[in-house]
């Protein structure tokens, strides 16, 4: 039985794969003129348990397996991939990719140098794919119970507990072969509401590279369960939200969703390369108030969006995009670094052995500033205090780019008053940091729970930010 | 290139079905249903003339479900071993052992399964056999034809040619065992249009199950660059309220919120903005709605079912009034209603109800009419972002689109949003376009809203 808690030695036990045969599969893979070329092993096992209803009659356990392989060849990429990992399956992946190259006669022989990646973010002595689906039952019916305790308008509850334990190993022709285990863990729950006819729905959750332990830590489940009960509540009592251009005071942490849409993914080094990015041209020039250093950061311990390694084999890093307001840099894969001349920055990551790398983000956020929170409330006439939101969505080429809030209120005179109902805000992402005037002390990371979409593929994500006053972004209510 | 792998014959899916059934029966199983799904893909994707990357690829994946008598448990993998298949049994069978019992599952009533799986022309035998330089020089076409369409177009993200191949096979301990296949064709061209350092991209695409009645590749390209270039110079406009004209494709997402209404799960769960109006007016009663699982060539047209039960075609909005729920036999059960054929399910996840073919019957207004009707309002051509609230209904998301002046086309408008209620929106369509396609498997011809809030500068 190969043993999934050693990945170097994983793949060539369960498949019998040596490093001869990948080193000669990358030599099929190079046969032509190319530049490049890599294959990556994925080994994926996920379990989900879920509860509605009062009962937890869903448990499910997938196993996903398979090897991409891929040649780069100027600006070209070619991409085989197979769910039947075999020698013979490898090489045919390895010649059909290798078909991109058009011009023969570049044969490279390749030495792999094994290694593990350097840093070490998310060993754990226990990873939470070895939950007994007792105890994940538990803690499912704990959280029932805790929602339906909290409130009797509670109603329903649909929680489920994700787990995922990842294994890859990357073969490159550089000579890089590394291998990484990555677990994932996500909690989420929703409630629904219902008073004298009026419904409503609260979701909340989180989550990381830990062990199951870490939702019973200090109760966060029960924490996740009153804060997604807290929101269905407060949302029966909201009224309709404002429409039109006003001041916003976005919470910290969640709310760093800004980041990600705004700026992050106009950033993508794919989308400045090929100049479709509304940031293009703005390398170096101020693009946000002098308040604001805005940093993508994969080496945070145990965080939804961080790897030792990303999906080529890069130790990921620390890359400051913004720095007091000027634009520093872009994030990067190998075909997009290559072709922009620029250093690597640990980004290129894929959804599964099924796809090709593209420069991603990992955990985006806003460096704190010095105003107190409450300072920053009472600063403002008339506007929107957002706390917590659904989903985003961002067109790269005009940089127009939008967020939904489900958690709102409105601020009056220098105080949050009623809540509002949900509404979606839509800004530009090239100037809406310039309109920050107030960065607070309190800078915080999201709890776990993002899921970043790009070109039909999903990545893990973190965010965070302190809170921050914008002083003019359109809010999408029905109140003109 | 597409020299890949031959798959498992037919004959081979049926006996790792067959005896994934058997293994998990003898593992302690009462009832055992499971999917193999077997797909082939070729894509190219051409940038500025040059191509920029294909992709070739080759999956199957077999999801099985298992009942011991109230408790059930799912699974999917990918290794279709003798060995892997009984081990994956066995697993699922004691994962379910540890789940909670719930009455209302299981297989559905022998009675109600397919007897027949009619051919609805789903599939094309070019889909089997990929010719790289055709789907090259497709895509070349498409955005070839784009680009020379305007001289503001000096960028592209470039065209997508892709097709797929799939082998989709169902069998369950009740006896049922069928199989089918299908295929898709997909051209999508997205060119970028530059003027006064501000960019706009757009795309359009055409879609098919037969290679032959794909779109002309050139015609799709100027489409997109007459639908991108028409983006250039947007502005905002004041925050108001107005009527509101969605184009097909935006119309559809319309439609798509409505489904989400309208499926089981939704309704037991009390997530639905629509719970308990059955046989109520929720839409004007130019709206009739209608979910068809054997249109033939449809996107989403299948003989049977997730189940084994057979599609069938279903009036959801007669009318105006809800006619139906879209139901699998779950949710059916829990609502003490029939299923209606809806099963869906992706493989290692449980059947859940969704659309097959679900569009808006075509009206009699032509778009231009419909255009023509207001003073002043505004044309969706896009939206963005996630704004709707499944369980109100309230609905606030981001646009684009063309502004409408004494009837006609003035300018276009971004960086705006819309946002209303769906139930008052789909009660305040005052007009159905006749320009109803089907382009994909949610459609909808052009519709405008009487009002909604529009928040601007």
């Amino acid at each position: 039985m190969a043993d999934s808690t050693r990945p170097e030695r994983f793949f060539s036990d369960r498949y019998g794969v040596s490093s001869g045969a990948l080193e000669r599969a990358l030599g099929t893979a190079l046969a032509r003129r190319a530049d490049y070329g890599d294959l990556y092993f994925e080994f994926r096992t996920t379990t989900a348990v879920a509860l509605e209803d009062g009962l937890v009659k869903k448990a499910s356990k997938d196993v996903s397996q398979g090897v991409g392989a891929r040649v780069l060849a100027g600006e070209k990429t070619g991409y085989a991939y197979s769910d039947d990992v075999t020698v013979a399956t490898i090489e045919h992946a390895a010649r059909t990719a290798g078909h991109i190259a058009s011009d023969a006669g570049g044969a490279q022989a390749v030495a792999l140098r094994p290694g593990r990646p350097a840093r070490d973010l998310y060993t754990l002595p226990k990873p939470p794919g070895e939950t007994a689906l007792p105890d994940a039952i538990a803690l499912l019916e704990a959280v029932d119970r805790e929602a339906r305790h909290h409130d009797p308008r509670i109603k329903n509850v649909m929680a489920s507990l994700v787990v995922e334990h990842k294994l890859v190993m990357i073969v490159t022709s550089d000579g890089t072969m590394v291998s990484d285990v990555q677990p994932l863990a996500r909690l989420q729950v929703t409630c629904i509401a219902e008073d004298g006819g009026r419904r409503q729905q609260g979701t909340y959750g989180g989550g990381g590279r830990q062990p199951f332990a870490f939702f019973l830590d200090g109760d966060r489940h029960l924490r996740f369960t009153r804060e997604a009960a807290r929101q269905a509540l407060l949302n029966l009592d909201a009224v309709d939200a404002p429409a039109g251009e006003m001041t916003v005071v976005l919470a910290p942490g969640w709310p760093g969703i800004l980041l990600h849409e705004a700026i992050g993914h106009g950033l993508e080094g794919d989308f400045n390369r090929k100049g479709t990015s509304a940031f293009a041209t703005l390398l170096g020039t101020k693009v946000a108030s002098e308040l604001c250093t805005v940093i993508d950061d994969g080496t945070i311990p145990n965080r939804r969006g961080s790897l030792n390694v990303d999906d080529e084999g890069t130790p990921t890093s620390r890359t400051v995009l913004i720095e007091r307001g000027i634009l520093r840099g872009y994030l990067q894969d190998k075909l997009n670094a290559r072709l922009m001349n620029m250093a690597l920055t640990g980004n290129g990551r894929r959804e599964s052995y099924a796809h090709s790398p593209m420069p991603r983000m990992t955990n985006t956020f806003m460096l704190a500033g010095e105003s107190a929170p409450e300072d920053i409330l009472r600063s403002v006439d008339r506007g929107l205090y957002a706390v917590s939101f659904g989903g985003g969505q961002v067109d790269i080429t005009s940089g127009k780019f939008v967020f939904s809030a489900s958690e709102a209120y409105l601020i009056e005179h220098g105080a949050v008053t009623r809540p509002v109902k949900g509404a979606t805000l839509i800004g530009n992402g090239p100037d809406v940091l310039t309109r920050i005037s107030m960065v607070g002390h309190d800078l915080a990371l999201d709890e776990g729970i993002g899921t970043c979409g790009k070109n039909g593929q999903s990545v893990p994500v973190g965010v965070g930010l302190p809170t921050l006053r914008v002083d003019a972004l359109t809010v999408g209510g029905t109140q003109a | 290139m597409s020299t890949a792998a031959p798959g498992l014959r037919p004959e081979e899916l049926r006996a790792a079905l067959l005896s994934t059934i058997d293994f998990a029966m003898r593992a302690g199983a009462t009832a055992a249903d499971a999917v193999l799904v077997q797909q082939a893909t070729f894509a190219a994707a051409v940038r500025l003339g040059e191509i920029e990357k294909l992709t070739d690829a080759r999956e199957k994946r077999l999801g099985l479900r298992v009942f011991v008598g109230e408790r059930s448990a799912l699974s999917g993998t990918a290794d279709l071993s003798r060995g892997g298949l009984a081990r994956c049994a066995e697993d699922t069978v004691a994962l379910a052992r540890v789940t909670q019992p719930d009455p209302a599952q299981g297989l559905p009533d022998r009675t109600a399964l397919a007897t027949e799986a009619p051919d609805l022309d789903l599939y094309d035998d070019a889909a089997a056999a990929p010719s790289p330089d055709d789907a090259i020089a497709r895509a070349r076409e498409a955005e070839g034809a784009a680009l020379a369409s305007d001289p503001r177009l000096t960028n592209s993200e470039g065209a997508e040619f892709e097709q797929a191949a799939a082998t989709i096979a169902y069998a369950s301990s009740l006896g049922f065992d069928g199989g089918y296949r299908s295929s898709v064709f997909d051209l999508t061209v997205q060119p970028v249009a530059v003027s006064d350092g501000h960019m706009q991209r757009d795309y359009w695409y055409t879609r098919a199950r037969h290679l032959a009645r794909l779109q002309d590749a050139a015609e799709v390209g100027r489409r997109a660059a007459a639908r991108t270039v028409r983006r250039l110079g947007g502005r905002r406009v004041p925050t108001q309220e107005a009527p509101v004209v969605f184009e097909p494709e935006v119309a559809a997402s319309l439609l798509r919120h409505l489904a989400g209404a309208v499926v089981g799960q939704s309704l037991y769960r009390g997530t639905s903005f629509l719970l308990g109006r059955l046989g109520e007016r929720i839409a004007s009663d130019l709206v009739t709605v209608v979910d068809d699982g054997r249109l033939p060539s449809g996107h989403g047209s299948r003989p049977f079912d997730a189940e084994g039960l057979p599609t069938r075609r279903t009036t959801v909005v007669d009318q105006g009034r809800l006619a139906s729920y879209l139901l699998d036999t779950y949710s059916a059960r829990r609502l003490d209603l029939a299923s209606t054929g809806n099963a869906s399910r992706a493989v290692g996840d449980a059947p859940s109800a969704a659309p097959t073919n679900l569009y808006v019957a075509a009206g009699t207004t032509s778009p231009e009419s419909i255009i023509a009707s207001i003073d002043r309002g505004l044309l969706v051509t896009e939206l963005i972002g996630f704004g709707v609230n499944p369980v109100t209904g309230d609905y606030s998301r981001g646009a684009a689109g063309l502004w409408i002046e004494h009837g006609e086309l003035a300018y276009p408008v971004e960086e705006i949003t819309i946002a209303g209620n769906l139930l008052d929106m789909f009660r305040d369509i005052e007009l159905v376009g006749d320009d109803l396609e089907f382009r994909s498997s949610v459609a909808s011809p052009t519709i405008k809203i009487g009002r909604m809030t529009i928040a601007g500068g």
